[in-house]
């Protein structure tokens, strides 16, 4: 079993949209796994930020640059295009500024990749449906009264989000996680519904 | 910064200082040959410099950590002198954190200190003997800058054997020292880690510098520092700069935990000028200890090299000045550090991050002000360890040039 075989599910179709040898920004990229998978398989250009400085020792551990920043304050000090690609991967929901985040990516780089977890998926619905609870589930597993996750959003307040943010979905995939270790599974037929997983690469629709 | 301000931690064994202390160590003095020009144009016909060392120069010469001291340090950065020992003397001023298996490990590096240039352990400074006269130096020694001392630095580590630093580390003036390194010699250098520190002072440092500095030149003793050998020293003058220091390296929330309002006896107000508060007699204890083992020429030259220090150098922005660094860097600030503030970090991290350098940051959060690079040694431990080891490792891929480190200095 190779390290990628452990990888998050969305990580592994990122690191498939990412071009070999691009330089990537990870906006809020934790203990650094992505980064470390697309510098070791893409030969990637690699640079993180995260609010924690715990994940910052995690990263350091694996010997990349990784800056402590919040996201919400912008990324003023990036220079316009100064990167192929940004990633926010399971972030966006957890900032306070989504839009300003959005707006920020698509200035530091041409083309982002967002990940978040569904909130329109059935088992969402259904929990809050049936149980008239807040949903907890693996993809969210927080309670609502300590969760990171301020801006959950489904697949389809996300097209609208970008819409009106001036950003265009340029690609779009859906996945289900098919447990851990394991591939994730491309959900073709009725994502907003049926994922768990929403991934978009989004650009600046400049044509 | 001081060995005194170790004072207070707990002494229970914990995982970063739990492996080993670095023994019996020995401060030694080296003479460089053919004196040392200075970037004021001045020359030092005679330099001597004091440093110690801890661990072994490997064969391939790659595994030397230089460790840049602050202020008012030495090159007694662990373990301790002949004769003393744990009960009966005080350590190095960073032995929390260099020894065998701690954060700075001196069973994989060969850590060089070495007392700064214009300093009063050991180096040469102003209270040494200017051999022209005979004579003490007094205010006669040339002014110093962070780069002066980075030279002397290179030409001690040049006669020592070693033609690359697989890092170098420092806090404060310390982290100014790590800073020039790379600006100075960029091809030797490998890693740095600039802890709680500054590309360069700004006007309210400065302004604390120049009342340590009047309260010294002010002093009665004084006498235009020849006052070596005198009956009377600028004593008073020297503790004061030293009280004023000592509180810009606090926080309002540790002094507010630490002395409160309490006062040394229990009871009611004086209502005389005597000492009353905690704080006062701290200050007064801090401002004594200080007296005993530093000279106060010293302190004018330190805080002045401080002050004039700016890594841009004749650059329009920083970023210009640190065009072509290739060392790795690891920054970190300290959230109640006033007195070396985080956003100063950030402006460095900016600017690497402008030239593609490798650089990580954080600010770790603290009550300890300034002071936290001595006294917040686990929270180091987690981000400054994984970083050194992998220093270590891409020193290991370097081939070190044959020729002197000190014949690169870059203009």
């Amino acid at each position: 079993m190779t390290g990628a075989d452990l990888l998050r599910p969305d990580f592994q179709l990122i690191s498939e949209l990412v071009p070999r040898g691009a330089r990537v920004l990870d906006l809020g990229c934790g203990d650094g796994q992505l980064l470390d998978v697309l510098r070791t398989h893409k030969d990637a250009f690699v640079r993180g930020i995260e609010l924690s400085v715990d994940d910052v020792a995690a990263c350091l551990r694996r010997g990349l640059s990784v800056v402590q920043a919040d996201l919400d304050e912008g990324l003023a000090g990036f220079g316009d295009d100064s990167f192929d690609l940004v990633v926010l991967s399971q972030t966006l929901q957890q900032v306070r500024k989504p839009q300003l985040v959005l707006r920020e990516m698509l200035r530091v780089a041409r083309r982002g990749i967002v990940s978040f977890p569904n909130f329109g998926h059935w088992r969402v619905r259904g929990y809050l449906l049936l149980k008239g609870r807040m949903p907890v589930s693996e993809h969210i597993p927080y309670q609502w009264y300590d969760t990171p996750n301020i801006h959950l959003t489904t697949i389809k307040d996300f097209r609208e989000f970008c819409r009106r943010s001036g950003a265009v979905i340029e690609r779009e995939v859906a996945l289900n996680s098919t447990g851990e270790g394991k591939p994730a599974r491309v959900v073709r037929f009725a994502p907003n519904l049926l994922a768990e997983v929403g991934v978009a690469v989004v650009g600046r629709g400049e044509g | 910064m001081s060995a005194e301000q170790h004072d207070s931690r707990p002494q229970a064994s914990r995982p970063w200082d739990l492996v080993g202390n670095v023994g019996e160590v020995e401060t030694r003095t080296l003479e460089l040959s053919g004196g040392l020009d200075l970037v004021s144009g001045r020359r030092l016909d005679t330099v001597e410099v004091a440093y110690e060392t801890y661990g072994t120069l490997n064969e391939a010469g790659t595994n030397c950590l230089l460790i840049c001291h602050a202020l008012s340090g030495d090159a007694h950065v662990a373990g301790f002198h002949a004769g003393e020992n744990a009960s009966t003397a005080k350590p190095g001023w960073w032995d929390l954190t260099v020894g065998p298996g701690k954060m700075i490990d001196t069973n994989k590096w060969f850590v060089v200190c070495s007392n700064v240039l214009g300093g009063c352990s050991g180096t040469t400074g102003p209270g040494s003997i200017d051999p022209a006269t005979g004579e003490p130096y007094g205010l006669r020694f040339p002014l110093v800058t962070i780069e002066d001392m980075v030279d002397a630095q290179a030409r001690l580590l040049d006669a020592l054997g070693v033609r690359y630093v697989g890092a170098v580390i420092g806090g404060s003036m310390g982290g100014m020292q790590a800073l020039a390194w790379t600006k100075r010699y960029p091809s030797r250098v490998g890693a740095v880690a600039a802890i709680a520190t500054t590309t360069r002072l700004g006007a309210q440092a400065i302004a604390f510098n120049e009342v340590g500095r009047i309260a010294i030149q002010e002093d009665p003793a004084f006498n235009q520092g020849d006052y070596y050998g005198k009956e009377r020293q600028p004593d008073s003058g020297l503790a004061i700069a030293r009280m004023v220091g000592h509180i810009t390296y606090l926080s309002d929330e540790s002094m507010r935990e630490k002395f409160g309002r309490r006062l040394q006896q229990r009871g009611d107000y004086a209502y005389d000028f005597v000492s009353e508060f905690e704080v006062q007699s701290y200050l007064a204890y801090q401002g004594r200890r200080f007296v005993e083992r530093f000279d106060a020429n010293t302190y004018l030259y330190m805080t002045k090299a401080m002050d004039y220090f700016d890594l841009r150098g004749d650059s329009p922005t920083l970023a210009f000045a640190l065009d072509g660094v290739r060392a790795r860097f690891l920054v970190l600030s300290f959230s109640s550090d006033w007195l070396f503030p985080t956003y100063a970090s950030r402006e460095l991290v900016e600017a690497l991050r402008t030239v593609d350098a490798e650089v990580s940051f954080a600010e770790i959060p603290s009550p300890y002000g300034h002071d936290a690079f001595l006294l917040e040694p686990e929270a180091q431990y987690e981000l400054v360890t994984p970083f050194l080891d992998n220093a270590l490792l891409s020193a290991e891929a370097v081939a070190p040039p044959a020729r002197p480190i000190a014949e690169e200095v870059a203009a």
